[in-house]
């Protein structure tokens, strides 16, 4: 049975005939080990890479964190200089948006969206590692900036213009901003492209759209959003190295230019962005509060149309990140009303977790525990969120900790406790084992109070007039309390995020001194078809395509009306649940060339601000990267076509017949 | 159990529960319905590949979209500064090598019309949609299995674009000649920088296009792939469509 043969092929031709083009061209196979997760084209294992790096940049956008708390812990603190906290506090505010937050969506749509809707893998696997790599990529030539190039870019997160042109930052380090940004949009754009692919064509036969979980659906939303938000930064981004590296005049006001242009394009993507970034988030707590109020979620179609909503909404609201900026009375009006309208939506949502609870029997563990953090600092987020909706009231409170400690409320409280309890509830579908639930809880709760006690002082300290980006405060301005509360805090918080990742060594050691026992393919009871599957779930997903009727559905073939009415468990989940079968699953060959193309970038970016001869290997690199993509078989042969052929890869010791596939379809880790 | 039966198991949970459940039932159907189609299904009945390239095309809007609005933005400005004979403008005209009397006529006309050799340019434009026309006859070729004409029509499309190609460097000399420099003035940025992707974007097509004429020449392009070639000519058609709207902003509304 060969599953998406056709699908995956990429139309050269070049996949038709059993004769290998080019030797060196071969795609590798039997990969283990490093290479092969560089190689790997399994969208799990992607979604594991996305969630491990955005916990390794994590690190490094908290350590920048602590160190701005450090500093303003004490009036007059002279721990950080001007220069220095300016760049920590850019790099702080950039890593945490584009490196933390976002490819941790990206690591939850990537591992799960496919598992939710029955598919065998994205529909563009060589290309989703490639989306995967060069986001690593340009994550990495951001952050090389710590060493190179005259300092890491000290302009904000927003990069404002004319601040970020050549005559106010000479250094290098906006280049580093605007470079490796433009780099990891293109893996957000390519991403996009194929997970909103993937949703719309490749759903398990019987899953239509209002038959989808709510995760695939604000998986969707947010890539359509990731999709057109996108090139509106990139042209940004390109205008401006079109001015700090070719001469041009974009933002120069000098010769006329407007720099507001920078706030308009930048914020045009900003909004979605910012929704971008929490609706994964709502997506997975929907998932979890069904599971554990024991409910199916309250009025699912809500939950769909709001989350749709705020994907249209969200591209009219940009400017109330600019009431004053001088845009205009009637610009103000129009997008004042405009922000307090899209909270109708997200309130929806809040509704209608609060309803599913409603009545349930509720299982507080730890991913309940952190999914009833989100709903309930997010909707402290989102009410100080409206009361910037208010232009007057917004323009006391712009530049201020009030604007701080509000999308703190939204990213950290909201967005990250909802990944967070998404790690607790899916990591034994990816690892086949549960995180531990007593340090969970504690974790759960030394979160709770460091990120409270953190970001909670900040609206004092906002209303009380404390300027966002300030380095420090005179003792007579009466800053000092809170912040030393917030800094204390912020260390309590850091010592929760840490407790995470202790647990996941502890529980995996744990997990390995009693011999792996199996969790079996459904531990908690679920409700979607990810938990039909074997625990971890096996390279090739589904056995066979998995055949839905109803939304829940594998919840509904476990539990079924009695004559009375009352639901009957007829089956577990293990009884019903797929043996992870692979006979006769063909699968896509690792591949070489996305994670080269992508490395291929950042030379690039190199050459564009150092030294234009780079770009000579750099360019080089790509060609080779593009025809090796290009002339490789798009898939790897059929081993079950009875071709005979194989690879026609005579290097290949083991004789290149279907068997070699098979051992790669038993490694997941 | 056999090995079939344990692999259908998940669809049909228990045998002697067929008939209490109508659920499983049209599991049973499912099933069926299901090995029609060999295996793979596509749900909106659109091939991934077409609908990727539709969705990488909406994207493109709103990347054109942002550099012609960037485009008129600055033109505006640059015309208002001008007008209002702000030195540093007019040094950056003179400094780029602008003759006086184009300078005054900008100020003059308060447009940047001038520069712009209008009939050349709507030659240029028809080229390009004509090689729309090509394309299509290419693409109809290729899926009648007709690869003498399919190679034709590919050729004189992959022609016809790279002489677009020929008349905006060559437009673009001109103007550089003129002293409308990269660096020298807003306008300059807005019209090198927005043409110059259009540009790109075409060249990237005139690339598409040969590796097409390579793999028909090999015999790789046979009538199963037409649809490749309908990849290509919608990515073609969409830079034709944006030219249409560059060329009817840029150089005809004044
Ligand atoms: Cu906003």
């Amino acid at each position: 049975m060969t599953t998406y043969d056709d699908q995956l092929a990429l139309p050269s031709g070049l996949s038709d005939g059993p004769r290998q083009p080019l030797g060196i061209f071969a795609r590798p196979r039997n990969a283990n080990g490093f290479v092969d997760w560089l190689t790997t084209v399994d969208h799990k294992k992607i979604g594991i890479m996305y969630g491990a790096a955005s916990l390794f940049f994590l690190i490094i956008g908290g350590v920048a964190a602590l160190l701005i708390r450090i500093q303003l812990a004490t009036p007059n603190n002279t721990f950080l200089s001007g220069d220095a906290y300016n760049r920590i506090f850019t790099m702080h505010g950039t890593v945490m948006v584009f490196l933390v937050v976002m490819p941790m969506g990206a690591a939850f749509a990537n591992f799960l969206m496919p598992l939710q809707v029955g598919a065998r893998d994205v529909a563009f696997p060589r290309i989703n590692a490639f989306s995967f790599w060069v986001f690593f990529a340009g994550g990495l030539m951001l952050n090389t900036s710590w060493f190179i190039g005259g300092g890491a870019p000290n302009g904000g997160w927003f990069n404002y213009a004319p601040n970020n042109g050549v005559a106010f930052s000479p250094a290098a380090g906006i280049d580093f901003w605007n470079i490796g940004l433009l780099i990891t949009g293109i893996g957000s754009l390519t991403g996009s492209i194929n997970l909103i692919t993937t949703v719309l064509n490749m759903r398990a036969p019987g899953m239509t759209l209002m038959k989808m979980p709510i995760f695939v659906w604000m998986t969707l939303v947010t890539q359509f959003l990731l999709l057109f938000a996108i090139p509106v930064l990139t042209v940004a981004q390109v205008l401006l190295a079109a001015d700090r590296l070719f001469g041009a005049n974009f933002f120069n006001v000098e010769l006329g230019a407007d720099p507001l242009l920078w706030q308009h394009l930048f914020w045009i993507f900003g909004h979605p962005e910012v929704y971008l970034m929490i609706l994964p988030a709502f997506g997975i707590v929907s998932e979890v509060i069904p599971t554990f109020a024991r409910k199916p979620i309250f009025g699912y179609p809500f939950m769909v149309f709001s989350g749709v909503a705020i994907g249209f909404m969200g591209w009219g609201v940009w400017a109330h990140h600019m009431f004053v900026s001088g845009i205009g009375p009637l610009s103000v009006t129009a997008f004042s009303v405009a922000t307090m309208f899209i909270a109708v939506p997200t309130g929806v949502k809040i509704l209608n977790w609060l309803a599913t609870m409603w009545g349930g029997k509720l299982i507080l563990n730890t991913a309940m525990l952190f999914s009833i953090g989100l709903v309930t600092q997010f909707t402290i987020g989102g009410l100080s969120g409206v009361s910037h909706a208010i232009a007057p009231s917004d323009t006391q409170q712009t530049d201020t900790y009030y604007i701080v400690a509000h999308f703190h409320y939204v990213l950290f409280g909201g967005a990250l406790f909802g990944f967070v309890a998404g790690f607790y509830f899916w990591w034994p579908k990816a690892f086949g084992y549960r995180l531990g639930e007593r340090l969970g809880k504690w974790n759960f709760w030394t979160m709770v109070l460091g990120f409270n006690l953190t970001f909670g002082p900040m609206h004092i300290l906002g209303l009380q007039g404390m300027p966002r980006r300030m380095q420090t405060y005179d003792p007579a301005m009466g800053f000092g309390l809170w912040n030393m509360v917030a800094s204390w805090g912020s260390f309590i918080l850091a010592l929760g995020i840490l407790m995470l990742l202790v647990n996941v060594v502890q529980s995996h050691l744990a997990w390995r001194r009693a011999g792996r026992p199996n969790v079996g393919a459904d531990p908690w009871d679920g409700r979607t078809i990810e938990w039909s599957i074997q625990s971890p779930a096996p390279s090739h997903n589904f056995d066979v395509d998995p055949a839905v009727t109803s939304l829940d559905d594998f919840w509904h073939r476990k539990y079924q009306p009695d004559e009375t009415g009352k639901l009957r468990r007829i089956h577990t989940g293990d009884e019903i649940a797929q043996p992870g079968d692979p006979t006769g699953v063909h699968l896509p060959a690792p591949s070489y060339w996305p994670i080269v193309l992508a490395m291929s970038m950042p030379i690039v970016g190199y050459a564009l601000i150092f030294n234009l001869w780079l770009m000579i290997p750099g360019v080089l690199l790509m060609t080779l990267s593009l025809w090796g993509w290009a002339l490789e078989p798009a898939d790897d042969l059929d081993p079950h076509d009875d071709d005979g052929a194989g690879q026609g890869d005579s290097a290949s010791p083991d004789g290149g017949d279907g068997a070699t596939a098979e051992p790669e379809l038993e490694t997941v880790s | 159990m056999t090995d079939t039966a344990a692999r259908e198991m998940p669809l049909e949970p228990e045998n002697e529960l067929q008939d209490d459940v109508a659920v499983v039932d049209d599991h049973g159907s499912d099933i069926a319905g299901h090995d029609d189609h060999e295996g793979h299904h596509s749900s909106l009945g659109l091939s991934n590949m077409k609908l990727a390239m539709w969705l990488f095309l909406g994207s493109e809007c709103l990347l054109f979209g942002a550099l012609i609005s960037t485009y008129l933005l600055s033109k505006a400005r640059f015309l208002t500064e001008l007008v209002a004979l702000n030195p540093r403008v007019l040094d950056g005209l003179r400094d780029g090598g602008m003759p006086e009397e184009l300078i005054q006529e900008f100020i003059a006309e308060g447009s940047v019309e001038p520069i712009f050799d209008i009939p050349f340019t709507s030659g240029s434009s028809f080229i390009l949609l004509m090689s729309s026309l090509t394309m299509v006859f290419a693409h109809k070729a290729v899926s009648e299995g007709n690869y003498r004409n399919s190679r034709v029509w590919l050729a004189a499309t992959a022609l016809l674009g790279s002489t677009f190609m020929a008349g905006q460097v060559y437009e673009f000399t001109i103007f550089f000649r003129e002293g409308l420099t990269y660096g020298g003035s807003l306008f300059g940025s807005g019209f090198f920088t927005l043409t110059g992707f259009h540009g790109a974007h075409v060249t990237g097509g005139i690339i598409m296009l040969l590796s097409l004429l390579v793999l028909s020449f090999r015999g790789k392009l046979q009538s199963n792939r037409a649809e490749t070639v309908e990849l290509v000519g919608l990515y073609w058609h969409f830079v034709d469509i944006v030219w249409v709207l560059i060329f009817t902003i840029v150089y005809l509304i004044p």
